[in-house]
């Protein structure tokens, strides 16, 4: 049941400003996993193309491709990857701990991150008002933030649940990320995540796999050549 | 099975649960399956229950389910029911192999994320508040529909008499309360998911099931019960 090397590679589809796909190379990158990266570029809707949707009926991303196992939904792929490649263990010993990674994983990847997913925020938009997205999407992630600051409060030390990066930290530190820049959220209000995120930041495994890394992100510098390098640019709302 | 006396009331674990909540349903099914005992605290979420300072503080973002087990409290349903199946490994909720394993995460997550969350309560109130009240049943319709298609696709190669094959796993938890929910509650019409309809079937003939649906739980009004 357990394997610490792979006959064949493993096969990524992921986007690179993907929050889901994030955590999956993020994942990779700590059990160090080598990987082929595969660009789904899903603005242009390539996750509609007939090869995609022959691989992943679901049209989503990430897709692992392990041998010939295809495999989607961030949250599945994460735990397949901890029961099959035992080094560097995403989830501790302790059973409290472990339940309060899977339940940190769980208040991001059910009860935030859904809410603000281009397809809620474009029927806001369009029902409610152009104005009401913003406010909607601020609401859920600084609910699951203020949640996620009370949970833990108790156990976290450098990293959400102790001196070691495991699964919570897999999912806060790209959902910190991305929301805080696409959102404006106010990260001062939340000491803990904020700290826990400087200590994932710090992290090669997590530099390495940081969006403006990927293969396929696309930099504002090249298409304006007088920016200056240090340019941030600017996420669409996906 | 919930039950008031027999085993000492503070040694069975604790389940704080509404009648309505697909999550608790989860929860509760696994608790029948695994034959354990337990204490049900209903939490009126209409009521806003979930909003006090007693509760807030065993699960801080204030949704059911949580479970008090000794000194142990695990809130959110996936993280409960694989402290269960780790404690308590009767009835095995996942398969051994890996890839079966896999695909019971996949279908859970699907409701647990694609569905389930775009449909609870305060999202429904928010559409009520915000679109309008004659609005929450479409947007219902069309988030459960979207993920049921998916399932269809996901289970196609792996269904048996059960989701992922011939023994009840991981995916069928999930799976029963949220179609249950789409037919009983939202009348949905299952005829574009005929493996989900066949599944739904199979869980009506399992004890474990109908006896932690909706309509039999402690807190289930008296109107509502089945």
């Amino acid at each position: 049941m357990d394997s610490n090397t792979q006959a064949s590679k493993l096969v990524l589809y992921s986007f690179w400003q993907s929050s889901c796909s994030w955590r999956v190379r993020f994942a990779l990158n700590l059990k160090g996993l080598p990987y082929e990266y595969r660009a789904v570029n899903l603005v242009k809707g390539e996750q509609f193309s007939p090869e995609f949707e022959k691989l992943n009926p679901l049209r989503c991303v990430p897709v692992l491709v392990d041998g010939d196992f295809v495999l989607s939904d961030s949250s599945a792929i994460l735990l397949y990857l901890e029961e099959k490649y035992l080094q560097n263990a995403l989830l501790p010993v302790d059973p409290k701990l472990r339940a309060v990674n899977l339940q940190a994983a769980s208040i991001i990847s059910s009860s935030t991150q859904p809410l603000h997913m281009l397809s809620v925020l474009k029927y806001i938009e369009e029902k409610v008002g152009p104005g009401e997205k913003l406010s909607w999407a601020q609401h859920n992630i600084e609910k699951g933030f203020h949640a996620l600051e009370k949970l833990l409060k108790g156990c976290h030390g450098k990293y959400a649940t102790g001196e070691k990066v495991y699964m919570a930290d897999v999912f806060l530190a790209p959902q910190i990320a991305l929301t805080t820049l696409r959102f404006n959220i106010d990260m001062s209000k939340f000491p803990t995540l904020s700290m826990i995120y400087e200590s994932c930041k710090a992290l090669p495994e997590f530099q390495a796999s940081i969006p403006e890394r990927q293969p396929d992100a696309v930099q504002l510098s090249c298409l304006y050549p007088r920016l200056n390098s240090k340019t941030t640019f600017v996420l669409p709302l996906i | 099975m919930a039950s008031g006396g027999g085993v000492e009331e503070s040694k069975k674990p604790k389940l704080y649960s509404y009648w309505r909540s697909s999550c608790s349903c989860r929860v509760r099914i696994a608790l029948n399956l695994k034959g354990l005992d337990y204490e049900y605290k209903a939490v009126n979420l209409v009521k806003g229950e979930q909003f006090s300072p007693e509760y807030l503080k065993l699960n801080p973002i204030g949704y059911v389910p949580a479970l008090v087990d000794g000194d142990i409290v695990v809130a959110d349903s996936f993280a409960i029911l694989l402290y269960l199946e780790e404690k308590y490994p009767q009835h095995p909720l996942l398969p051994q192999d890996l890839q079966k394993r896999a695909i019971n995460y996949q279908a859970a997550n699907i409701v647990s994320s694609s569905i389930q969350p775009l449909q609870n309560l305060a999202v429904l109130k928010y559409i009520g508040e915000k679109v309008g009240p004659d609005e929450r049943l479409p947007w219902v319709k069309c988030c459960i529909g979207n993920g049921f298609a998916a399932l269809e696709k996901l289970l196609k190669g792996y269904a048996g008499k059960y989701a992922t094959g011939d023994e009840v796993f991981l995916a069928d938890l999930f799976l029963a309360p949220q179609i249950h929910a789409a037919i009983k509650r939202f009348k949905l019409d299952m005829t574009e998911f005929p493996l989900l309809s066949r599944l739904n079937e199979a869980y009506e003939e399992l004890p474990a099931f109908q006896d932690a649906m909706p309509e039999k739980q402690p807190d289930t009004p008296v109107e509502e019960r089945g």
